[in-house]
């Protein structure tokens, strides 16, 4: 049985990866490990998702730059990491030409077996600094949740809340001279309401938790997603500068995605009540 | 110019003597082992690195720079011998090239200096300490003759060195760590892992010492080629089948089954990438590789067919 869309959306996928402005070598891998057979495969059913199961609607998709280094950041919504697949589909389904979106993943993903490697064939890598100077070095896009796993713990009543951010994602904006895109994702945490975290079976896995819903596993239900993109933030600096200036300047993103999640609650109440999708 | 390569009867010693040769520079090699068909300009002197006699043959040539390729690498060696010829023979080199006033020392080093872990950054650069002495401590003595050459960079500053960090090298010899890896038909993998692997063919090995040669530049340099590719691939490219084993079961399943016997910390090298970022070297240098991974594997491949099991 085949999904409906699935055959056009095959092509439509093989065809933007094509497009893709990345250098592949004549065995369809990049320099750090992404695969197009891979993104093709791998990516279908999570932008088959984006389009038909969740139905995610995209607001301001113009303030992410066409091309060049650029730092997507914004909160986390949903127990897994849903949300950053929705942001990858959307980089790739809505922009023109499109772009791969490298999230900076959690430690624990590259001593998985299979996902460390799916990950990496995906433009997913480690969240080490390293990585970060590196493709922002190569005028990359970065994908950044500076929430971290306690991002994704949130539970359900939380799910609109932000958690203290981490500022190393400010230093290296700052020393590449990269600008933010702030970003709020809605809805993650309706999808995947999480009740519990199970964090001693988490670490049996080698995962900080394991989440919880009222029906046990993480599978999300069919809700709207929203993401919202707000205008880039250019900081000046060297990322040399003292914690309390980082800090301000953390704040001040920090700030503009609660803006966006504040914004992006009442475009939902909208669409809710008249059913359609609204755009501001 | 006067040059002296120690180990010059090991693969990358002999081609380099030649060119050189051909280029018309004076050739010393030293080497324990035989050397078939010497070059003619090249003088091969039958000595061990750490005795007397390598110190007459330093003595009485002079050389203006010193190749120091004379490490062993495989693992089949005792690590007490390991020790002595590595460590051992680094420092007796480095001491000979002060005490006889050499221009330039080029140490020949290799690129799983930094280990592979899960927690590494994909491309490493030179200024990162070896990590993966914990999971593989049968490497600890080429990484203490890697960082004891470095440190002839401040203990000599008169002596130019040049510490190279060389990728795996591919091609129709089959020599190398990675050739050897591939020689079978079977290619051990462990199940759910398939770390990028960064490869140069050997010819270009070759031709990137005799660029640090001319550059002469100073520092530490890690020298590779083209961009990685998986395991995966180079296993499929190069016509051999890969066996995914599940973790647990494979320290037992290898040197079994037609598959080549590994050490344990070994296959720490067949779950996570060792890839390192070569740029420093092509700015210093202008060094650029001219045989792509293709290429390199092909010719492999071409010398090497894999064996297929005899036809029932």
């Amino acid at each position: 049985m085949q999904l409906a869309g699935a055959g056009s959306l095959h092509a439509e996928l093989e065809d933007r990866i094509e497009r893709l402005e990345i250098p592949w070598n004549r065995f369809g891998y990049d320099p750090y490990g992404a695969s197009k057979r891979h993104l093709v495969r791998t990516l279908l059913p999570f932008c088959w998702a984006y389009r038909h199961y969740f139905g995610v609607r995209v607001h301001g998709i113009a303030n992410v730059p066409a091309r060049g280094r650029a730092m997507l950041v914004g909160n986390h919504s949903g127990g897994i990491a849903l949300d950053a697949a929705m942001v990858i589909a959307a980089m790739l389904l809505e922009l023109d030409p499109p772009r791969l979106a490298h999230g900076m993943a959690d430690r624990f993903l590259s001593r998985w077996p299979f996902l460390a490697v799916l990950a990496q064939r995906c433009g997913q890598m480690t969240g080490l600094p390293e990585h970060a100077e590196r493709l922002l070095e190569a005028e990359r896009l970065l994908l950044v949740f500076p929430e971290g796993a306690h991002g994704t713990e949130k539970l359900y009543r939380q799910r609109y809340s932000l958690v203290d951010f981490g500022t190393g994602f400010v230093r290296l904006a700052l020393a590449a001279k990269a600008p933010i895109v702030p970003f709020a994702f809605l809805g993650g945490g309706e999808a995947i309401p999480t009740v519990a975290n199970a964090y001693k079976l988490g670490r049996r896995f080698g995962a900080p938790y394991l989440p919880v819903t009222p029906w046990v596993l993480p599978l999300p239900l069919p809700v709207r997603l929203d993401i919202h993109f707000g205008e880039p933030v250019v900081l000046g600096g060297t990322g040399d500068e003292d914690d309390e200036v980082v800090a301000a300047h953390v704040e001040r993103v920090k700030l503009a995605i609660a803006g966006l999640i504040a914004h992006g609650k009442r475009v939902r109440r909208v669409g809710a009540t008249r059913g359609a999708g609204a755009t501001p | 110019m006067k040059v002296l390569i120690t180990g010059v009867a090991g693969l990358v010693g002999q081609r380099l003597a030649r060119q050189l040769c051909a280029e018309g520079h004076e050739v010393i090699g030293i080497d324990r082992r035989r050397f078939a068909d010497v070059p003619a300009g090249l003088h091969l002197c039958h000595v061990d690195l750490r005795k007397r006699a390598a110190e007459e043959v330093f003595r009485h040539y002079r050389p203006e720079v010193v190749v120091h390729m004379a490490t062993i690498e495989h693992l089949f060696a005792e690590s007490e011998e390991r020790y002595r010829v590595n460590l051992g023979g680094t420092r007796a080199v480095f001491e000979q090239c002060r005490r006889h006033g050499a221009a330039h020392a080029i140490f020949v080093g290799r690129h799983t200096y930094y280990g592979a872990g899960p927690d590494s950054p994909l491309y490493h650069t030179e200024d990162e300490p070896p990590l993966g002495l914990a999971s593989y401590p049968e490497l600890a003595d080429l990484v203490a003759a890697d960082l004891y050459a470095g440190s002839a960079l401040w203990r000599f500053p008169e002596l130019v060195t040049t510490v190279l960090r060389v990728c795996y090298s591919l091609g129709p010899s089959g020599h190398g760590t990675l050739a050897t890896l591939l020689k079978r038909r079977l290619v051990p993998a462990v199940l759910g892992f398939d770390p990028l692997a960064q490869l140069m063919h050997e010819a270009d090995v070759v031709d990137a010492i005799a660029t640090a040669i001319r550059a002469r530049p100073r520092g530490v340099f890690n020298v590779c080629g083209p961009s990685p590719l998986p395991l995966s691939v180079l296993v499929r490219e190069t016509g051999r089948r890969l066996v995914p084993i599940p973790e647990p079961l494979i320290a037992a399943a290898l040197g079994r089954f037609g598959l080549p016997k590994l050490s344990r910390g070994a296959l720490g090298h067949l779950k996570h990438s060792i890839v390192v970022d070569g740029s420093a070297f092509r700015r210093a240098t202008g060094f650029v590789h001219t045989r792509d991974e293709a290429q390199a594997m092909t010719e492999f491949a071409a010398a090497f067919p894999a064996r297929r099991p005899r036809a029932a």
